[in-house]
Order: C-alpha cells, then structure tokens, then sequence
C-alpha cells in the first residue's frame, strides 16, 4: 500500500504532497524533512529502496526534484518505481515542459 | 450491467467535453470554468513568486478569508463551490488547516453534478480521516451513489469507501458492495495466467521485473505446482544475479519470502548472498541479514550473529538498532551453542543496542538465567560465567555502559556473585560502590545497585565497603538512596531477619502474598475504634461520588441501585489484573522488531496446519535435492571439510584466495540447511514457546516428541521423505526414542512434583490462607458462569417478591428454544419492576427486558430508555415505549447488542421512566460480559491455516492445566463449552479453535500442551480481542 507521495527538491521545499493515510499536518512537514534527508544522503549506485521506520521509501531523481513514495510492506518496490516514471512522464506531456 | 455501462459512456462525452472546454451541458459554465482554472493559477503563480516562508502564511491566510466568506454566503452556487474546493485542497495540501470547507466538501459531494460531485469527494477524501465526525454525514451519499446506475458515480463511492470508511460504517455498505464482486478464483484459474506472465515477461524493463516478481510471490503463496516453482526458482535467480542494484534487492526480497518453503535456493545463491553481505550500500546488506535471520540455525548462528552484530556497529538509526537488537537476542537465545557465547551475545546486545532496547529482552534475559534449565550444574555454569564476564566488564575503569546493561549486570552479581568462589564478596561490593558514586548512573539504575549490594551484604558477615556506603548515603539527597542506605542499616543488624529476607536463587519461587492484608486488620480495628471512617476503594468512592451528583436530580433511588454499584465495584476490581496480564504479554508481539518473527513462526504454522501446501513441494525438493544437497551438505559439515568431493574439489582449485575465503564463509553460513531443513522448520513452527527456556531438557524433548509425532501421524504421507533422506533419519530417529523416553520420563516426574509440590503448600496453609482462598473462592463463584448475571437481587428484593403474588416473566417460545440466561431483576419500586433474560443468538446478543406493572391500574406511557455506552453499541433505537401496561401483567422488549469497543467486563445503564402520580425513573445497569458477544466459528482446517497468516495481532501465554483437564482434549473441550469456541481440528498435541466477535471479528487460537502447561496463541485482527479471551480461557482454566 502507498501511503504518501511526495515531490521535494533539494532544498527540502516540499513541492507536492498526498498522503494517503491520514498524518497530522504539523507531523508532514517533520516526516516530509527527515525523508529528504535520507534521500540526499544516498549516491547513485545504491539501490532505490529505503528502509525507514516500519516503512520503505521508494524515490527517483529528477535533476534537483526528488519524487518520492512511502509504502508498507506487501507493495511492491519495482512497480512504484516505475509509477513514479509514468507519473512524471505523464507531468511531462500535460505541462509539455517539466 | 452492461446497459449501466452503455448509458455511463453515453454520458462520457459530455463530461469530457465540460472538463476540456469550459462548456458542459449546463451551458452557461464557460467563464466561471475560466475563472476557476485562472484563480487557482493565479495562486499558485503568486505562491511561487513570493521569497519568503512568512509572505506565504500572510497570503494563504488572506486566500483562506476570503474562500471562508464565499463557501458560507448562502448564494454560492455549487460551480463556485467546485471552484472553492480546488483550492482550499491546494491551501491544506501546503499545511493550512481549512476545516470551515470540510462540510461543504461533503455537501458538494452530496448535491453536485457529475463533475462537481467528483471534486466533492476527491475533497472528503483529502481532508477527512477514518475517525472524522463529518463522515457520518457521507454515509448516505455514499450508498446512494453505490446504487447508481453511472458506473463513475459508483466507482467515485467505491474509491472514498477504500479510502476513509472506519471500521463501524463498513456494515452499512458491505452488501452493495459485494453485490459488485463477481468472481472467485481459485488457483488452478491462477496457473495459467501464470505460467503466461512469466512466459512472456522476457523484455528488459523495471515493469516487467516488478509483474514477475508479484508473480513468483503468488506462485509461492498459492496452492504449488512443482512447473511453476521451479520457474519461480529460475526467475529468482534472473533477479538476484541481475547487475542492477534495484533487481538485486528485489532478489533478495523475494528469497527472504520463499527460503523456508525452498532452502535449496539459499544454497544455490549462497556466494551471491555472502556478496550482498559486504555490499557499500547498507540497506542491501540489511535485506540480507533479514535472509540470513530466517536460514539461521543451530549451526550457523555464531556466523550469522557475528554479522548482524558487526551491521548493528556501523547503523545509527534507532528503528534499525531496535529491529535488529531484538532478532539477535531472539536468535541467541533459541541457538545459543554454548553459555560463554551467549553471555558474550547478550553482552554485545546490551551495549550496543543502550537504552533503546525493548524492556522485554533484559527481562526475558534475566528471567531465563533465574529459571534455568533442568540441569541444575549447567545453570551454575552459565550464571558463574555471567558474573565472571559481568566484573570483567567492570574492571575497565572509565567505560560507560548503557543503564539497562547495568541494571542486568547489577540484578546477576546480586543474585548469583556467590557462587564464584574465588572472588571476594568485598571486591564486587567495591564495584557496585563506585557505580554508585558515578554521575552517569540514574537513579533508576542506582536502585537497582543498591538492590544488589544488599542481596550480597546478606552473605557476607561484615564489610567495610558496605558500612561506608550506609554512611555515605545515609544523609543523601536522593531520597530514595537514603531510604535503601537506612534499610540496609537496619538488616545488617539482624542479619539473621537478613538471610531470611534474601534467600539465595528464590527469584522464581512463589511468593505467598497476603492480599487481603489481614495483618492490618488490628490497626484497622484500631482506627475504626477512634472514628475514623471505614476504607473504601477508589472506585467506590468515585461512584459514590457520581452518585451524589446524580442525585441532584431530585430523584430518590431504588434499593436495586446499591446493589448495582456494589456488583460493579466488584467485576471494577477483577477485569484490570486480567487485563493488564494480558496486555503484558501481548507488549512484545506489538513491538515491530519482532514482527517479522512472527511470520517466521508463522511459516511453520502453516507447515502443521495447511492440508496440502506443503508435500507436493516436499516431493518436488526432494527430487532435485539428491544432486547439489550432497554436495553442499557432506561438504559443509565442519569435520568433513578437508574431504570435499571430487567434483567441488575441482572447483575449489580454480579458485582465487579471496573467494575461498567467501567459500568458507558460506560453508559456516549455510550449513544445516540441507537434508534437514524440514525437521528445523518444524522446530521453527515451536519456537513460539521455547522463547523463554532455551536450553530446557523438557521443551527440546517435547520437540523431539512432537517430530515423531507428526511423523507417525504422517508417516504415509512423508514416505518419500523418508525414503530418500535416509541416513540423517535413522539417527535421528534413534535418537528421538531415546529422548522420547527421557520425556516421558521426566514429564512424569514433574507432574509428580507439582503435585507433591501443591499438597505440601496446602497442608502448610495457615488458617490466614484458608480465608484468602474462601474469599477467591467465594468470588470465583460468583464470577463462576458470567452467563448467568452476575447482578444476585439482593436478598430483601427477594423476600418481598416472595411475598408477593409473583408476576414471573418468561421468554417468548420462540426465544425459549435459544440459548439464554436465566431471568433475574434488574430493579424494582412500588410500582414496577424489571427482569431481565439475556438471549444470545447467533448473530447478536439479544437483551429481553421484562416490565411488570405491579400496581392495580394501567400505566401509560412507560419509557424504557439505554444510554449511551463506551463499550456497547445497541442495533436500531436506544429507547422503547410501551404505550400501556395493563395492571398486574408484563410486557417485554428486545434490543440487540454489539460490543463496540472491546473490555472483559463492561455496564450497559438505562432507566425507566413512568407516569404514576408524578413522573418517576428508575434506573438500572446491566452488566455485559465479553463473552456474551462471542460465537463458534466454524472453518476448516484449511481456511484456519489461511486466516491465521492474515492476522497480525497475536498474543501468546503459558497457562498451568489443572488435574481435571490433564489431556488436551479436555482442555479445549473446557475452552469449547465455557467460551463456545469451535474446535476446528486436533492433531497429537496440538488443537486450534475459532470464534468470532459479534458481529463478525474473528479470533483464532492455537493450542498446544506441554508438560502439565498449555500454551495459547491467540491471533486476531482486533488487537484488544486476544487479551480479553486469554484473560477469560485463564479464568475458565482456574475454575475448571
């Protein structure tokens, strides 16, 4: 299951955000810091996959935009991976230049 | 459905059309369309142009002002509202709450057309959550759309069912729902499309490896086909050879998920693990300790620790360190090889996983090392070289261990420093003294010290170190290590109070506590003698003082109220010892670093209960296992090592230093998975139990029993097996008839020992415990069948209604046929008087409350009114009206009952209210026990199996059976009438029941006997659920 989707930069600006699973508002932005933290920390030869807390963080790079998905357990990683693709793809086309 | 389908696509075009153009079949919609798309724009252009964090608080609550005033001005139409909505989620979305637009979410979802009810649920389901109060309003809205005859109105519904619907609003939709599901599938359906995906995933893409791997998950999950496994295998394979890092991890995953139905494929990939195993990229290596943690066993755990111990050095994320500090002491003490090991093991847990560590491994710990094992010599042993390690470790002058690491080594040295010899009691005690005196030591820790100063100061004559420690503290500021210093003062001086105060390794024995406390009874007596007001209990005097603010109500109270609050204070007093038991022991199955224990164990499980599932694959494994398995066992085996075939010899030559070393790492790793991988999986499916006895004889021989058990019972089915693994099987079946001997043997003796044990204690009763056990029992008695109401009218309510003519109520006929309780009083005035007769059906607990007008004319309008209860939920209206009852009869009402919010015991009140000569209430409370909302579940053994792996919230507990229920069978035909529980199925020593919360929680429950102990596990998807049964099967178990 997904339980958050997010777009941060490199910066830690939160872009866009959807949680699936309901997180206090003042929790977000903690979490939303934390993630990309763990995200920059990583070089480009390791692997996709995060574990972090009880749950995986599945993130792709995008010059300086992170995208970046939360899921439990049973999901799985490869297919959000390529979501994340398709969902940036599908950015691509409708705003024609991302 | 297909003409739903055909009008929903005639509808399409429009909406399309509305969406892309602005212009819908509304018409007018152009320029708000316009507006809409250049409002929100227009704020995100702003947002983004502005530079600072503050500037966009500033507009955002500006935008929110004035989305406040349109959404609430009564002439906005839902098109502006439409609008609205879009960005109030774009304003919560950046972390602004906007809490004034949640309703009008919900009404634009209720009221809009097609596209504006799309946005209004898109907004309930961004803003709203599960246990948000507007959501009641939904309810409706959502099961209108789900009858719509538009496939998109109904898949919108559908879509916030998933999302937000809690738990309780379920029921209201579960029949449209499965209304909407059309096929079953079974795995035979499944194979085929199988069998295709693999087939045709050859294209290198991410997606294609991400549907194979669902697929190789499924085809390891579903009913096995030997062809499918094997391709499964293969894929793996494709996957964990794979270059790429991310298809690697997926590889490792994937043979995380599988190594226990197919350890041959860990053997296969041994050298590509034991490279993941030193890979730069930590989160690999994690997923490979995670793999090497399920193949771990007796043989290879001193590698596999070493290794996760090294893992633990390096990581700092606290999640991670508790994770894997739990598997470590987890695997330790199930594999622990030798004590030395051990000790070492858990001293490396202690200090490297500090503080953070869950309480239960410092607890389990110590537990075990005071329980011990049967040997009496190996139990010195292993707790001398405790104490040994323990003041090597303090010998370093400056090191600074974690609080929970001294603690552990304080409570040791206490307990057992004395049985080193060689070490003087003075030289421990000067130790102890300088922790004492460190600032890094809380105060927690101090006591804890203290403790262990006093238990060694008790065997020894005098010390020096201890009388300046009594000097120094003695005037401490802490008050609690001055309160220590001044009670070890004064044992000192009788030393023979002393001695008998802190008898040596009587940490396990029972302690007889005195829990009436009747020896305050003379300074009781005393102070009732000055005046002073008699005790009353907490609770009884918070009810009374309720029932002081209630009687502000100018209303006088029935005799039956006092005997309600008394009967309450009672089952107050004996629901919370139960219950905090039963939450104790299910704290470590909540803890998360032992989640994926449980679906190690549960692997196993699966193993005893699974009808088929297992041999098919067995057969399969065995028949490609003659080949590789000799290799890789006879050559693993560590005294056999300088004699590898002639095959792998050759491989060995052309072999580089560096890989011979990885070689031999993976010789030590994965050794004992070979031949005898299905007897250590059937020890994995035991390791729920042996947690806490490592090393007991009993338990070991009790697996042992249970192998040959489930072999002869499976013989014909494990023929082949058999068959073709013939060597390890002979020995071990040797061996196991001697050890079964030894059980049965030793089995015996402590049953007889508990015996002779229970009847010395007993004779031994003073008078004093005599009137304890009166008064358990006499409270056991009135708690002995919770069906039968525990509310005993009290003795002058009887009188009177003896002398009265009875107005006796009786059930219905068509009632009378179920099972219920008997009819007893509730309450009663001059006027009326309540019974009451607790029906349970199958599918509710039907309350029958009687009125009987006692008086000689009719009563008009008597209304029997429910309040509302944390814990019960009453199906259809809390109230009831009788318009009349006629003088001298009774009339009845019903009213059905969930249990809501799960408790052992709870009170459901009410009152009735009258019309005599002025408007009367009585009130009257009921009490509901958890059992009265439990029925049987029938399943089969089969779905049993299925379900268990589906629930997560387990709890497990050892309970003593009493003599009357020495077999299994009896047991649980104890569990099956008191607790109308369904037997599902018993094999050898091992039974497993079901049943259900009303309306429809499932509560499964595993049992297994084991040298006079039953032990219980219990799984449900309802947390709360398995305390509350455990603590009634312990009841039950008691009584019985």
């Amino acid at each position: 299951m997904i339980k958050f989707f997010l777009m941060v930069n490199k910066q830690g600006q939160t872009r866009l955000s959807k949680y699936y699973e309901h997180v206090e508002i003042n929790k977000r932005t903690m979490l939303e810091a934390e993630v990309i933290k763990n995200c920059l920390s990583r070089s480009k030869d390791q692997c996709s996959f995060i574990e972090y807390k009880d749950f995986k963080l599945v993130y792709r790079q995008y010059a300086a935009l992170f995208v970046v998905v939360g899921i439990n357990e049973t999901e799985n990683e490869m297919a959000v991976y390529e979501l994340i693709h398709n969902f940036v793809e599908v950015l691509d086309k409708y705003f024609s230049r991302v | 459905m297909s003409d739903v389908v055909e009008r929903t696509l005639s509808v399409l075009p429009g909406l399309l059309g509305q969406h892309d153009l602005g212009a819908g079949p509304g018409g007018a919609g152009g320029p708000g369309r316009v507006s809409a798309t250049s409002r929100l724009g227009s704020l995100i252009r702003s947002i983004t142009a502005l530079t600072s964090k503050h500037e966009e608080e500033k507009l955002i609550q500006q935008e929110l002002t004035s989305l406040k005033a349109t959404v609430s001005a009564p002439t906005t139409t839902l098109r502006l509202m439409k609008e609205c909505m879009v960005r109030l989620i774009y304003c919560e979305m950046l972390g602004y709450e906007s809490s004034f637009g949640y309703i009008h979410a919900i009404k634009l979802a209720q009221q809009g057309n097609l596209l504006e009810k799309r946005v209004g649920y898109l907004a309930v389901s961004l803003f709203l959550h599960e246990n948000h109060e507007l959501l009641l309003l939904l309810v409706n809205t959502v099961v209108k759309d789900l009858q719509s005859t538009n496939l998109v109105e109904v898949c919108m519904a559908l879509t916030v069912v998933s999302q937000i619907f809690p738990r309780e609003m379920i029921p209201a939709v579960l029949p449209l729902i499965e209304d909407k599901l059309q096929h079953s599938k079974t795995s035979e359906l499944m194979y085929d499309v199988l069998d295709e995906s693999l087939r045709r995933a050859e294209i290198n893409h991410n997606i294609t490896y991400a549907i194979l791997f669902e697929c190789v998950q499924t085809i390891y999950t579903i009913h096995p086909k030997s062809e499918l496994l094997e391709k499964a295998a293969k894929c793996i394979g494709k996957f964990v050879l794979s270059p790429k890092i991310n298809l690697k991890y997926l590889g490792l995953k994937a043979l995380t998920y599988v190594i226990q139905q197919d350890p041959n494929l860990a053997l296969q990939h041994q050298m590509t693990i034991i490279e993941c195993l030193d890979h730069p990229d930590p989160i690999i290596k994690r997923e490979t300790l995670e793999l090497l943690y399920r193949i771990t066993n007796g043989q290879n755990v001193i590698v596999i620790v070493q290794k996760m111990l090294d893992y633990l050095k390096e990581s700092k994320e606290e999640y991670a360190i508790i994770n894997l500090v739990g598997k470590i002491a987890e695997l330790a003490e199930k594999y622990a090889p030798d004590n030395e090991w051990f000790i070492q093991t858990m001293n490396a847990v202690f200090s490297v996983g500090g503080d953070v560590v869950h309480p239960d491994i410092p607890n389990n710990f110590l537990r075990l090392l005071a329980e011990g094992f049967d040997d009496g010599k190996e139990d010195d042993q292993l707790r001398m070289y405790a104490v040994q390690s323990y003041l090597a470790l303090l010998e370093e002058e400056d090191a600074l261990y974690p609080q929970k690491f001294l603690q552990v080594m304080s409570w040791v040295l206490g307990e057992y420093s004395s049985l080193v010899a060689d070490v003087d009691p003075e030289v421990i005690l000067t130790k102890l003294h300088s922790l004492l005196k460190k600032t890094f030591v809380t105060s927690e820790t101090k006591v804890w010290i203290m403790a262990a100063v006093t238990k060694i100061a008790s065997r020894t004559s005098c010390s020096k170190t201890v009388d300046k420690l009594i000097g120094e503290f003695s005037n401490s500021l802490d008050t609690y290590m001055r309160q220590y210093a001044f009670e070890l003062k004064h044992l000192c001086e009788d030393k023979a109070l002393m001695k008998t105060l802190l008898p040596f390794d009587a940490s396990c024995n029972d302690m007889v506590v005195d829990a009436s406390l009747s020896f305050l009874d003379g300074f009781v007596a005393e102070g009732l003698g000055r005046g002073a007001a008699p005790y009353k209990p907490h609770h009884q005097r918070q009810e009374e003082k309720l029932s002081q603010e209630k009687a502000l109500n100018f209303e006088p109270y029935g005799l039956s109220f006092a005997s309600s609050v008394s009967s309450s204070g009672v089952t107050g007093r004996q629901s919370p010892t139960g219950l905090s038991f039963g939450s104790d022991t299910s704290g470590n199955s909540a803890e998360t670093g032992h989640k994926e224990t449980n679906t190690l164990k549960l692997e196993g499980v699966r193993k005893l209960w699974g009808k088929e599932g297992y041999l098919p694959k067995k057969e399969n494994k065995v028949g490609k296992e003659n080949e590789p398995q000799t290799v890789s066992c006879g050559s693993l085996l560590p005294g056999q090592a300088g004699d590898p075939p002639a095959s792998r010899s050759d491989q060995v030559a052309s072999l580089s230093e560096e890989d011979k070393e990885k070689q031999q790492l993976a010789s030590t790793l994965f050794i004992g998975l070979g031949s005898n991988a299905g007897v250590s999986l059937m020890g994995k499916a035991d390791t729920a139990t042996q947690k806490f006895k490592r090393k007991s004889k009993i338990n070991e021989t009790q697996n042992s029993e249970e192998d040959s058990d489930f072999q002869n019972s499976g013989a014909s089915d494990f023929g082949p097996l058999l068959d073709t693994v013939p060597i390890n099987m002979e020995d071990c079946e040797g061996n196991i008839h001697t050890r079964l001997r030894k059980a049965s043997l030793c089995s015996s003796d402590i049953v007889e020992d508990n015996l002779v044990f229970e009847t010395s204690q007993s004779l031994k009763k003073s008078g004093l415990d005599d009137r304890l056990s009166d008064s358990m029992l006499s409270q056991s008695s009135l708690f002995a069948d919770s069906n039968i109401e525990i509310f005993q009218p009290s003795p002058s309510a009887q009188c009177e209604s003896a002398s009265k003519p009875p107005l006796v109520p009786s059930l219905p006929e068509e009632l009378e046929e179920l099972n219920h309780s008997g009819v007893v009083e509730l309450c009663q005035s001059d006027a009326l008087a309540l019974h009451l007769c607790k029906v349970w059906t199958d599918d509710s607990l039907l309350l029958t409350v009687f009125v009987s007008n006692k008086t000689a004319s009719a009563l008009n309008a008597v209304n029997l009114v429910f309040e509302e209860a944390e814990h019960f939920q009453i199906l259809e209206s809390p109230t009831y009206q009788f318009p009349v009852i006629e003088a001298q009869s009774v009339e009845c009402c019903q009213k059905c009952v969930w249990m809501d919010k799960i408790c052992t015991q709870g009170i459901l009140s009410g009152s009735v209210n009258y019309q005599s000569e002025m408007e009367t209430r009585l009130d009257f409370s009921i009490t509901l026990s958890l059992l009265d909302f439990i029925r049987p579940m029938e399943m089969t053994t089969e779905d049993f199996g299925k379900l268990w792996l589906s629930l997560s919230n387990d709890v497990k507990q050892n309970i003593k059976m009493s003599c009357s229920q020495d077999s299994l069978s009896a047991a649980l035909n104890t569990l099956q009438q008191k607790l109308k529980l369904h037997i599902v199925d018993i094999i050898g020593n091992e039974g497993i029941l079901a049943c259900q919360l009303l309306p429809s929680v499932p509560c499964l429950l595993h049992c297994r006997t084991h040298s006079g102990m039953l032990a219980l596990w219990f799984r449900s998807p309802c947390s709360a659920l398995p305390d509350g049964l455990l603590y009634q099967c312990q009841k039950v178990m008691e009584e019985s």
